[in-house]
């Protein structure tokens, strides 16, 4: 295959990947756009492979290291909950982090990369190479951590060292010194101590950015650790001149930051401050001075037979989920209360706020999962008008997103996030497993308003209970 | 010392309802007060003096005896002047007052320097207020007895029917005023099966009507009615004529009116004339609540149910007596409400906080210094924040975009700051980058204008994709696995394989994995 098809190959493959995303409007085309990403990316790999830079001795190597690894990720793809779906997508950040650290490194210790080059293009090559390893170290020891703390196998709190911004900006000297003594080494070996010192450093700042952020903004953080593998595989496309890589990269890396903004936007957060921490600095002292307009009133049990009798009753439910419904695995039953509902003709709808769960579309994909039909399934801006006529909003395990604090208590740490107005249902119920307050740590008034009931016990087996009594 | 509530029966004549009931009294007493009734007065809400006796209040006789014990009273009525004089000096008395009617009667409470709470004077846009709201519980009852009073009053059945005996057509019900008592109203009668049909001058109500069931009616003329503090005010000419078009209209084809406009401080607007009486069918009925303030028909007498013109006009004034046990029950619940707002510490002893906006309402005289009127409430804030929240939302879901559009100052800065960097590549960057770096420009705006465009039931499959694509990585391991030899210098083959390998390895992962997964998604989605 000669250069020239390589590059028209790789040209169709970039439309085919820009229509991939431009599928993804709308379910109806979304898997239509996904089989154009699995053609663009067959005809990626195939140009590469039968093009001019690939001989004809790696062939083995590459089939076998394709086999191994697409074996791993179909098994991966087969095997993975729905629930455990952020874990997976943080998983795989890393490893396109590795991976972009792995091929600067290669690139970097290959004497023909930068052959024929002049020294204002070499300076310039080996910047993309520096810049290329550092994103990627970021992105993998970044995800890494994002990964333990979706599973749980890592705390969810914010860890918040001391002089923790002193810190990183120490770091990013370091890294700016040994970068510039990078681009001045006299040969290889000498480069790899300030390339080696860099990722270092750089797979440190990974870990500390990640650990100083708290579970809440989960959501922010993966899709951020999102762009950053889109910016690493740009990074190393310049590092390769290759166009294909810079515009995957560009397209990925902006959907990344997009889905951050949304996400910051959902929680009225500014993007730094996320980066620069989680809830419990700022939070906790606010919540302290706001002590005395603690809410009053009482709040009301109720048990999953008078939950049941409401609901028969009503005309119009909303029924807005969290990640509690993502812990308990309560979605099928979820959809069985529904369907039930259904069939007596009560008009039952899905209210999803952005950040509900632990990934942007969380909830979405978990209800497709149980089946729900996806035109029932709403944003937050399509339904929040609509809930004076509701009857029942049913809250399963969500609690900041549904909190009338943001909108009506100008001290509170979530002041300005927009939620879903539940409290102006006829009657709101919400399911939880105790009083504690949610990620941001602040009380909720929900709880204690007039037409508010609180429906306590472990969400999937609450929603059973609720089940059996509808149908009996 | 715990402190005594004193409950005496209501003497006006025809008031049947009591200030408490024995499930309030119940949790009185756990509050920490002692609660005293008087002998008889529940008994025509039907509550016996032994129901009272079993919830653990004080039966006494005479209300001489009841006033002269109690620290605290609950009424219903509005006090008589034998009632204040009853009333011990520097005493406690929560009820129904309507200070601006009754100037008299609010010096007499001062002479007596007492501390009054008006249930009446709630500031009613207080979410916090809604359990104490008196109003608007005994207005929701009247609402609904209104309906029994024209069910009583009508002729025929309220749900259409088709029997062996022929087809029974339902009865159509017009409501004029959809507040508290007219929504109760409306309620009740679509409950019955009845065609029901709603009007108010506030168009916002116009949601609530449909949801309990029944059909808004608008008045053809464009202005907007809110008053505040949830109620209507004064139309304009303009607009009351459009109105008693549509009335008249109204009035010749339905079977039962019932009207609850009610205008603060002012006579009942007289909405129905006599010859909308007249047009309408014989046997239809009319049930005017407003009687009270001079009623919304022509030809009501207050207090009354007369025929006139063949249409029943009934104009009780007393339909919350008319469900005595239903209207004493939620009265009592407000007011036990309200002592819990007094009694926070539940020892028994009240703190009229006058820093708590709801209570400040309330105490209209406070240890004999009139405190009526209070100042104005905060504007109720409802209307405001919801066209706020309507803004917020609608730039938010923007295609293309997104947020409002940035001050004209920081995109100049933003601009600024671009063309900078853009001057520094241009200047020291040579032509191979700066072709390259075209293609990246233009890459991330592509990416910016068709990820805004995807929906964000998607998002969750949008990050795998992007995962999936992003494994074009893989290209750079491949092109390092075993290129061409170009000469020139030894080559750390072994190493850059492996690394190469390795980065094959975890890139096909995702490329495989992200794909899959995402399929997977997908095929989940469906209607």
């Amino acid at each position: 295959m000669s250069a020239s098809l390589a590059t028209v190959s790789y040209i169709g493959a970039t439309i085919l990947f820009i229509l991939s995303l431009g599928g993804l409007s709308h379910p109806e085309t979304s898997r239509r756009g996904n089989l154009y990403g699995m053609i663009g990316m067959t005809i990626a790999v195939l140009a590469t492979i039968f093009g001019p830079r690939v001989t004809i001795a790696g062939l083995p190597w590459i089939i076998g290291a394709m086999a191994v690894g697409g074996s791993v990720g179909i098994y991966a793809a087969r095997k993975v909950k729905m629930t455990e779906m952020p874990e997976l997508v943080a998983l795989m950040h890393s490893l396109v982090g590795l991976a972009a650290a792995l091929v600067g490194y290669a690139n970097y210790i290959d004497p023909a990369a930068a052959l024929g080059l002049s020294s204002a293009e070499k300076a310039i090559h080996e910047s993309e190479i520096y810049i290329g390893i550092l994103i990627g170290a970021i992105t993998f020891s970044g995800s890494i951590i994002a990964f333990g703390k979706l599973s749980g196998k890592i705390g969810g709190k914010p860890l918040l060292l001391p002089a923790r911004h002193w810190m990183n900006l120490i770091g990013l000297v370091v890294v700016v010194i040994f970068g510039w003594q990078f681009l001045h080494s006299e040969s290889i070996g000498a480069g790899m101590i300030a390339l080696t010192v860099m990722t270092v450093i750089a797979l440190l700042f990974g870990i500390h950015m990640v650990m100083a952020i708290g579970g809440a903004d989960m959501p922010v953080v993966v899709s951020m650790l999102n762009s950053y593998s889109g910016w690493a595989a740009a990074a190393t496309g310049f590092m390769l001149n290759n166009d294909l890589l810079i515009v995957t990269g560009a397209l990925v890396g902006s959907s990344g930051a997009i889905l951050s903004y949304i996400m910051c936007r959902a929680m009225n957060r500014h993007f730094i401050s996320v980066i620069a921490g989680g809830f419990g600095t700022a939070g906790g002292t606010v919540v302290v001075a706001s002590g005395d307009a603690q809410p009053v009133g009482e709040v009301v049990a109720i048990s999953a037979v008078e939950t049941a009798e409401l609901l028969r009753e009503a005309r119009s439910v909303i029924i807005v989920p969290g990640y509690g419904m993502a812990v308990a695995q309560a979605q099928h039953t979820v959809y069985e209360i529904t369907q039930l509902l259904r069939e007596k003709g009560i008009n039952v709808r899905f209210g999803i706020h952005p950040v509900a769960g632990r990934m942007p579309g969380h909830m979405n994909v978990l209800l497709a999962e149980a089946k729900v039909p996806y035109d029932i399934v709403l944003e937050m801006d399509e339904l929040n008008a609509d809930f004076p006529d509701t009857d029942v909003a049913m809250v399963i395990g969500a609690n900041d997103i549904v909190n009338p604090g943001a909108q009506d208590d100008p001290n509170s740490p979530i002041a300005g996030m927009p939620v879903l107005e539940v409290w102006k249902a006829k009657t709101s119920i919400v399911m939880k497993r105790s009083m504690a307050s949610g990620y941001a740590g602040v009380d909720n008034p929900l709880f204690y308003k007039e037409n508010n009931r609180m429906l306590f016990g472990d969400a999937k087996k609450m929603l059973e209970e609720v089940f059996v009594a509808l149908k009996s | 010392m715990a402190l005594m509530i004193g409950v005496p029966r209501e003497i006006a004549s025809g008031e049947k309802r009591v200030a408490t009931v024995p499930d309030v009294v119940e949790k009185l007493i756990k509050l920490g007060f002692s609660v005293a009734v008087e002998s008889g007065a529940g008994d025509a809400a039907n509550f016996s003096d032994d129901t009272y006796r079993a919830a653990g209040a004080t039966i006494i006789e005479g209300a001489a005896q009841l006033w002269a014990t109690s620290d605290i009273v609950f009424k219903v009525c509005v006090p008589t002047t034998e009632e204040v004089g009853l009333l011990r000096e520097g005493g406690n008395l929560i009820g129904f007052i309507w200070p601006s009617q009754n100037p008299e009667l609010m010096q007499q409470l001062a002479a007596k320097k007492a501390t009054v709470l008006a249930i009446d004077c709630l500031p009613r846009m207080l979410s916090r207020a809604q359990k104490m709201d008196a109003l608007t519980s005994q207005a929701g009852v009247a609402g609904y007895r209104a309906v029994i009073e024209a069910a009583n009053a009508f002729g025929r059945f309220f749900n259409g029917q088709i029997t062996a005996a022929g087809k029974v057509p339902p009865a159509k019900v017009f409501i004029a005023g959809a507040g508290v008592a007219g929504l109760a109203a409306i309620g009740t009668a679509a409950g019955l099966g009845a065609i029901v049909r709603a009007n108010d001058t506030r168009a916002e109500v116009a949601d609530q009507v449909k949801s309990l069931g029944g059909e808004f009616v608008k008045v053809e003329y464009e202005e907007e009615g809110g008053g505040g503090g949830g109620y209507a005010k004064v139309m304009s000419e303009g607009f009351q004529q459009a109105q008693r078009e549509m009335y008249a209209k109204q009035a010749k084809e339905v079977d039962i009116i019932i009207t609850t406009a009610l205008i603060p401080g002012k006579p009942a607007p007289k909405l129905i004339t006599a010859e909308m009486v007249k047009s309408m069918k014989p046997g239809s009925v009319i049930i005017d609540m407003a009687a009270e303030r001079g009623g919304n028909c022509e030809l009501t007498e207050p207090g009354q149910a007369v025929v006139k013109h063949g249409v029943t006009i009934v104009g009780y004034t007393d339909l919350n007596s008319r469900l005595a046990k239903q209207s004493s029950t939620l009265y009592g619940t407000n007011l036990f409400r309200l002592a819990e707002e007094l009694c926070k510490t539940k020892d028994g002893i009240i703190n009229v906080n006058m820093e708590d906006e709801a209570i400040r309402g309330l105490t209209v005289v406070k240890d004999g210094v009139v405190t009526w009127p209070a100042p104005a409430p905060k504007q109720p804030a409802a209307p405001a924040k919801s066209a706020a929240a309507k803004a917020a939302p609608a730039p938010a879901h923007g295609h293309g975009g997104g947020g409002a559009p940035a001050s004209a100052g920081k995109t100049a800065a933003i601009f600024g700051i671009a063309a900078l960097l853009f001057l520094l590549i241009g200047a020291y960057a040579p032509a191979a980058f700066l072709g390259h770096f075209t293609v990246f420009v233009l890459a991330c705006f592509i990416g910016y204008m068709v990820v805004w465009n995807v929906t964000p039931a998607l998002h969750t499959p949008l990050m795998s994709v992007t995962n999936a694509i992003s494994s074009i990585i893989a290209i750079g391991a491949l092109v390092q696995i075993a290129p061409p030899l170009l000469g020139g210098g030894e080559r750390a083959d072994d190493w850059i394989r492996w690394l190469a390998v390795a980065g094959i390895a975890l890139t096909t992962v995702n490329m495989f994995g992200g794909f899959a997964v995402t399929q997977r998604m997908l095929a989940m989605f469906r209607k």
